[in-house]
């Protein structure tokens, strides 16, 4: 059996291709302003990856901030549920999951099935999201994908006071202007958000193993932090983590086929 | 565009006024407040509990010089010294820079003290809406806050807000609220609070052949929305008084009392300096209570 | 008076509300609290005339207190708060 799973992302929309249980194929397109297109054509990737057709799709199952776009979906799954049975599949070991997107973060408290027993959720507040770091990369005049490595090269603490995302970025502009080196500032942007998103799952508990997905776990500065705040030395990351939830939204269908 | 160079927004003159009919010289006791806020400073000094002199002035990128030009504005022409100033009381975001503060107090209780001055005895609901932050303060006849709030964490429902919109469409914050009617219909609000998404959503629909004013619109409304959420959380009782830069942007100030179904209470006073008013009302009355360094 | 501290953020709204005509300052609530976000002062800084000692939020914990109090709410069975319980007067309350 041929699954389509597709994640419709506030800033990306991802899809994996599950044959037979095993991942054959991955697509991704910016959401945009036009979700529908943006499902088409991250299906469209993937089915070129897989090198498969369109009709060789047994099912399509969606996720997202988005789903309800997804209108060939034959199953919509909760993201909850999506991140759990991801977290599930990658590594059985998981008991504690966390998915940090763009626009959202969440964490969920899994049992040795895959199934979410708690879990908590921050959305709705750029401070709590990838779009924090974004905003931030902006103010300090730096590409995103640098922010994360720049930040590994320092090792000073320095708390930022702001909570917003908007007043975070005149706090930074006044980093600047302090002189304060800008491998410092991004370490101290990453901590910041790093907290709460350790603060979030610290309400479910902290139980090893620890899984990330979502776009922040390529974040190298971001991940550092998070290991660091949490106490912890080992978080596991798939290597596309991003797909993580597209990719649980396809084993749920699986299962439940 | 660095901090420096943006435009100013919530444009006000920077402002001192004296009392002609006070001579200083015949006051028992002068107490004087500063507010310095994140935006602004305002310095009032008063004898025998009536306004003698004030100022208002842009606040610089160190508190204590704010603080000092603010009171030195304010006593500009009056041949008053400093040291005969017999309490002073610092208030607002910066107050423990005020080099010559006897005395601190947060600027909630200033300006429900101030705002009882200015606006008098009838006002009971007050709403201040500064640059960074937003506060709502209930108050009884005498002034004394009963229930308060005070959100200064989230830029959403602040000046800051609107600062963002209006550089993200271009348009000055002072023509914000005029055309922010130039709409045929009133469009549905901006669904996301945060000024972050509340921005992405404003391009989408920019995108989608929406124009400017009606985008304004939309921003206008949604921030009233949020403005009322916060007050309703201390309950809204008349009179409603607005004090702060948002009093002067038309734009969410009519939307928001048309929500509250209020009329905003009319002053000849200038309302930015409520905070300072109280403060200095305080130290009036904690020299008459003898607490005060002459007392 | 009753003072909020706290915020309303996108995600929603935190509060903690302090009865200052209830609370006597007795500390029964920051001994409680397992991260010290409350403590008591001897004067109000919102009400220069009272002379009794208040408690309140600790200023630096207000724009972060949704996240401060976060390990005494779990998602799920949320027990009492502690600083709710060791209240003799009843004078603390959380929005969220
Ligand atoms: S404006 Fe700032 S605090 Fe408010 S929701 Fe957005 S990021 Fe969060
Ligand atoms: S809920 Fe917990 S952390 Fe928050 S103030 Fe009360 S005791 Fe402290």
């Amino acid at each position: 059996m041929i699954i389509a799973g597709i994640d419709c992302g506030a800033k990306n929309t991802k899809t994996v291709i599950l044959k037979e249980g095993s991942i054959i194929g991955k697509g991704t397109t910016l959401t945009g302003f036009d979700q529908v297109s943006a499902i088409k054509g991250s299906l469209d990737a993937a089915l070129k990856d897989a090198g498969i057709h369109a009709r060789d799709v047994d099912n399509i199952s969606g996720t997202g901030a988005g789903m309800e776009e997804i209108k060939d979906a034959d199953l919509k799954v909760n993201e909850i549920k999506a991140m759990a049975k991801a977290a599930n599949y990658l590594f059985p070991s998981a008991r504690t999951v966390t998915d940090v997107g763009a626009e959202m973060g969440r964490a969920a408290k899994i049992d040795e099935n895959g199934k979410a027993v708690d879990f908590a959720i921050n959305e709705k507040c750029a401070a709590g999201a990838g779009a924090f770091i974004e905003a931030m990369a902006r103010a300090l005049e730096v590409k995103l994908e640098e922010m994360g490595p720049m930040a590994i090269q320092s090792n000073k603490s320095i708390p930022m006071n702001a909570q917003c995302a908007i007043f975070a970025e005149s706090e930074v502009v006044g980093l600047i202007h302090g002189k304060i080196p800008k491998v410092d500032i991004s370490k101290a942007i990453h901590d910041a958000m790093a907290s709460r998103v350790v603060s979030m799952i610290r309400r479910i508990g902290v139980n090893e193993d620890i899984v990330m997905i979502g776009g922040c776990g390529l974040n190298p500065g971001f991940v550092d932090s998070l290991k660091n705040q949490l106490e912890i030395d080992k978080v596991y990351i798939p290597d596309d983590p991003a797909f993580g939830a597209a990719l649980g939204a396809a084993v749920v269908l699986k299962e439940e086929a | 565009m660095s901090e420096e160079d943006k435009p100013e927004y919530w444009r006000w003159t920077e402002s001192n006024w004296r009392n002609p009919d006070i001579r200083w010289e015949d006051a028992k006791i002068v107490t004087a407040g500063i507010d310095v806020g994140s935006v602004s400073s305002q310095a009032v000094v008063m004898t025998d509990g009536q306004v003698y002199a004030y100022s208002n002035m842009r606040t610089g990128s160190d508190s204590p010089e704010s603080a000092m030009n603010a009171l030195n504005f304010g006593l500009e022409g009056t041949d008053m010294p400093e040291s005969r100033i017999d309490y002073c009381i610092g208030t607002g975001y910066g107050r423990v820079n005020v080099p010559m503060a006897d005395r601190t107090i947060t600027e909630i209780a200033c300006h429900a003290r101030g705002a009882h001055f200015i606006y008098g005895p009838g006002v009971r609901t007050v709403l201040d809406v500064g640059g960074q932050d937003c506060k709502a303060i209930r108050c009884d006849e005498k002034g004394k806050v009963v229930n308060f709030l005070m959100n200064d964490k989230c830029a959403a429902g602040t000046g800051r807000g609107m600062e963002v919109f209006a550089d993200l469409l271009s348009v000055p914050i002072t023509d914000v609220g005029q055309r922010s009617f130039q709409v045929e219909d009133e469009p549905e609000p901006v669904s996301s609070t945060c000024v972050v998404y509340a921005k992405t959503e404003a391009t989408g629909l920019l995108r989608k052949g929406w124009g400017v004013n009606e985008v304004l619109a939309a921003y206008c409304s949604a921030m009233s929305e949020r403005i009322f959420s916060l007050i309703d959380r201390i309950g809204i009782e008349k009179e409603f008084a607005i004090t702060g830069g948002l009093a002067k942007n038309r734009g969410v100030v009519d939307r928001l009392m048309k929500e509250i179904g209020l009329a905003p209470m009319k002053t000849d006073w200038d309302t930015q300096i409520a905070g300072a008013v109280g403060a200095a009302l305080f130290g009036y009355v904690l020299v008459q209570k003898g607490k005060g360094r002459k007392g | 008076m009753i003072a909020n501290y706290g915020y309303k953020d996108g995600s929603g709204d935190y509060f903690i509300a302090i009865d200052t005509d209830r609370c006597d300052g007795c500390r029964g609530c920051v001994e409680a609290c397992p991260v010290n976000v409350l403590e008591v002062v001897d004067e109000d800084p919102n009400d220069p005339f009272r002379e009794e000692p208040i408690v309140i939020v600790v200023s630096d914990k207000r724009k972060k207190i949704k996240y401060e109090c976060g390990p005494c709410k779990p998602p799920t069975n949320r027990p009492p708060l502690p600083c709710v319980e060791a209240c003799p007067q009843g004078a603390i309350s959380h929005s969220w």
